[in-house]
């Protein structure tokens, strides 16, 4: 018999003004117990929507049906033979929009917490010691991957399985890509990143960091040097200004710059040589997730006062709704149908506030939201010390510029085909590079779908 | 990991290291950078390349031990190695074709990136004044090396124990005043020299290309730390630069910048040598 209760089980957090002023993960998983509880209110469905909802196909009613039978090691081996990353996409994913917004419990009441489940599936199996993971004959196929996120780990994941010798080239110094300088340590630990790379590094894949490519080696010497396909997961690249006056003022940041800061270079860490402002009242600009890590990020780091400033209202916040949650329970203010016209500073060039015009919502858009009008004479001045823009990226021009034969479109992304395969022969790319800024699980579904792809590709060559 | 095959003290505070990073080496051109990270919980820092060497597989890098990172790096030896070691980015720097006679302007430090900018023209047959400014007779780096690639070499130190006393500019001034027709200044040192040099080429308008080392974290157009107002416009310098017109850059704004982080480094170096300097 299903668990019929309305709303999702429960799931601990730590307590909200605590965590304000702390980096560790805020929620902290299901018990066993719980998670048994869970899994009995999926309704084992025949249409299983969930499953079309997940952008790399994991089985879902399945191992939710073994979490009911505290069968969790088998749970967690249902996921990861689609999904190589089970630990990250159960804390990072956007479920509302993907399994659980499908789910038939979630007409009336609450979804099944699936996200909730993977998490437990993952962190058991973690716990245990992991799984062992065994090394697979090589079929004498040489490939490479650039970048090493989200995108580029499932394509390499994927590709090692089936024996290929997979060389993933990373630009920092740490593998990981957005997982590790982009998403902060409260919502993805860190220690769990490495995990399942130390886990691709025992399948066999070789990382070799602090390889730029389009710098110190092009694709087409990749392709000369034996590599019979490359996968291009580069990700987003230059950060987005809004083009007022100020941006160039000290104590202005790009959330990529601030977050990579923390998260990457651990400049909230005392004894980390990376430095990053203390600041007092900071304003965030942006509502999506990088602008909700953003600012609950200066609140761990000591600020007094958090905003968000967005030009839209709370229905058309584009991150997480529990991020949004989360941020709003840390004390965090959202300063909705607001727009920055200006950054302000004092005579040493410092930040010293944003000015704001107040906005309301006019006709629908093309992206089918109602796009925002400023409400003339409404201006004012936020007194702020910093100001983190957080409005987006656009495709980092290192690889496009220096390989002929890879199309882009207007906005500059790499031009794929339905197989994630580029313009050039044996070159295939997914995730932001593809796509501009978006999630990591559609990343993943790029590299897995790109992995298989190749796979067809050099077998048939 | 990246092994210090040499290191040389060229002065008290400038150090020389050829690294062996044979992927650099193999790219490298004057103009570009490298990032280091010196160990586990360093900051990463760029640095102009000074020197390569294709067959050995060597980068030369010449820093000033200025804060944490640069004095970290300093007490490594020979034999040591470097975390982290990635390059090179960055632009590297262009001439047009059929340019004839340069003026290469170094302060300081910056000599050990003129001196390539110099070595490159040099070895193109472009007649080249190397002008190389320093405070002081004893901080007077790479003379012999500098002289090798220069048609003339001037000297010049602010309290003028060694060569002409004064300012780069001045001599620079001097010799655009003497009827020399310079098809390029390149200016590499301090920022207000940089801007300094600018004022003086300005009136002649000889195109001025400088060398800019903003605060970057990634180094490859990421983050958006080394942003800088080029002719009104923003622009990065780890992907766009480190070269651009003098005429255009907003000196002032990157002087600023640059000084973002100062009370924190001056906590930092007093953690490392227990207050003393």
């Amino acid at each position: 018999m299903a668990n019929m209760c309305p709303e999702k089980t429960p799931v601990a957090e730590q307590d909200p003004k605590v965590r304000a002023r702390n980096f560790k993960e805020v929620c902290l998983g299901y018990t066993a117990e719980e998670a048994m509880n869970e899994a009995k209110r999926c309704l084992n469905c025949k249409t299983k929507p969930c499953v079309s909802g997940c952008p790399v196909g994991v089985r879902i009613p399945e191992f939710v049906a073994k979490v009911a039978e505290g069968e969790f090691e088998e749970a967690y081996k249902i996921i990861t033979s689609t999904n190589g990353l089970p630990a990250i996409c159960g804390r990072v994913c956007p479920q509302e929009n993907q399994c659980e917004g499908k789910c038939v419990r979630g007409i009336k009441n609450e979804p099944v917490g699936i996200g909730r489940l993977e998490r437990f599936c993952a962190d058991y199996m973690m716990a245990k010691g992991g799984e062992t993971v065994k090394k697979y004959e090589s079929n004498g196929h040489k490939v490479a991957v650039v970048g090493s996120g989200p995108a580029g780990l499932t394509c390499a994941g994927d590709l090692a399985k089936l024996g290929y010798e997979v060389t993933i080239f990373e630009a920092f110094h740490t593998a990981g890509g957005v997982l590790m300088y982009g998403i902060p340590e409260f919502r993805l630990p860190k220690a769990i990143v490495q995990k399942e790379i130390d886990n691709l590094k025992a399948m066999g894949v070789n990382i070799m960091t602090n390889m730029v490519i389009g710098k110190v080696l092009s694709i087409d010497e990749l392709l000369e040097d034996g590599y019979e396909a490359i996968f291009v997961g580069s990700g987003a690249g230059l950060p987005r200004f809004m083009g007022i006056e100020g941006e160039t003022l000290v104590g202005v940041y790009s959330a990529n710059e601030y977050l990579t800061r923390i998260n990457l270079m651990k400049a909230y860490l005392e004894d980390y040589d990376t430095p990053i402002k203390k600041s007092k009242v900071v304003a965030v600009v942006g509502g999506g997730n990088v602008a909700m890590d953003a600012a609950r990020s200066a609140m761990r780091l000591g600020a007094e006062k958090v905003y968000i400033v967005y030009r839209r209202s709370l229905d058309e916040l584009p991150a997480r709704k529990e991020e949004v949650h989360h941020a709003m329970e840390e004390g965090i203010e959202f300063l909705l149908l607001n727009n920055p016209v200006k950054v302000i500073g004092d005579e040493n060039g410092n930040v010293t506030g944003i000015e704001c015009i107040k906005m309301e919502l006019g006709e629908p858009d093309e992206s089918g939201r109602r796009s925002p009008v400023p409400v003339e004479g409404s201006n004012y001045v936020l007194d702020v010390d910093t100001v983190i823009m957080s409005i987006g990226t656009s495709p980092n021009p290192l690889i496009r510029s220096t390989t002929p034969g890879l199309e882009t479109n207007k906005r500059g992304c790499l031009i794929v085909d339905e197989n994630e395969a580029t313009t050039k022969q044996g070159v295939y790319a997914g995730g932001d590079a593809v796509t501009g800024a978006a999630t990591v699980i559609l990343a993943m579904g790029a590299g897995k779908k790109a992995a298989a792809a190749i796979d067809k590709y050099i077998s048939e060559k | 990991m990246y092994k210090i095959v040499t290191k040389r003290q060229l002065n008290e505070q400038v150090v020389l290291m050829e690294v062996e990073a044979p992927f650099v080496a193999k790219k490298a051109q004057a103009g570009q950078f490298i990032i280091f990270r010196v160990d586990e919980k360093g900051e990463r820092i760029p640095l102009t390349i000074a020197d390569y060497d294709r067959e050995k597989g060597t980068v030369t890098i010449i820093f000033q031990t200025v804060g944490e990172s640069t004095m970290k790096l300093a007490m490594l030896n020979e034999g040591d190695s470097i975390l982290d070691f990635v390059g090179p980015l960055g632009v590297a720097t262009h001439f047009e074709d059929g340019i004839k006679k340069v003026a290469v302007v170094g302060g300081g430090v910056g000599c050990a990136i003129a001196y390539p900018q110099a070595k490159a023209l040099f070895n193109k047959g472009v007649e080249v004044d190397l002008i190389a400014g320093f405070r002081s007779k004893d901080i007077v780096i790479l003379e012999d090396e500098m002289k090798k690639v220069s048609t003339n070499l001037y000297i010049t130190t602010d309290d003028g124990t060694y060569g002409t006393k004064g300012f780069v500019t001045n001599v620079l001034k001097e010799l655009i005043e003497k009827g020399n027709k310079y098809d390029a200044v390149v200016a590499i040192g301090p920022v207000p020299m940089m801007k300094f040099v600018c004022d003086v080429t300005k009136p002649y308008g000889i195109k001025t290309i400088v060398s800019l080392n903003p605060i970057m974290v990634d180094g490859t157009g990421m983050c958006g730390g080394c942003r800088v107002s080029v002719g009104g416009k923003v622009k990065y310098a780890c992907v766009d630069g480190p070269d651009f017109d003098g005429f255009e850059v907003d000196f002032d704004e990157l002087m600023r910048r640059n000084a973002s982080y100062k009370e924190q480094e001056r906590e930092h170096v007093c953690r490392l040598t227990g207050g003393v300097r």
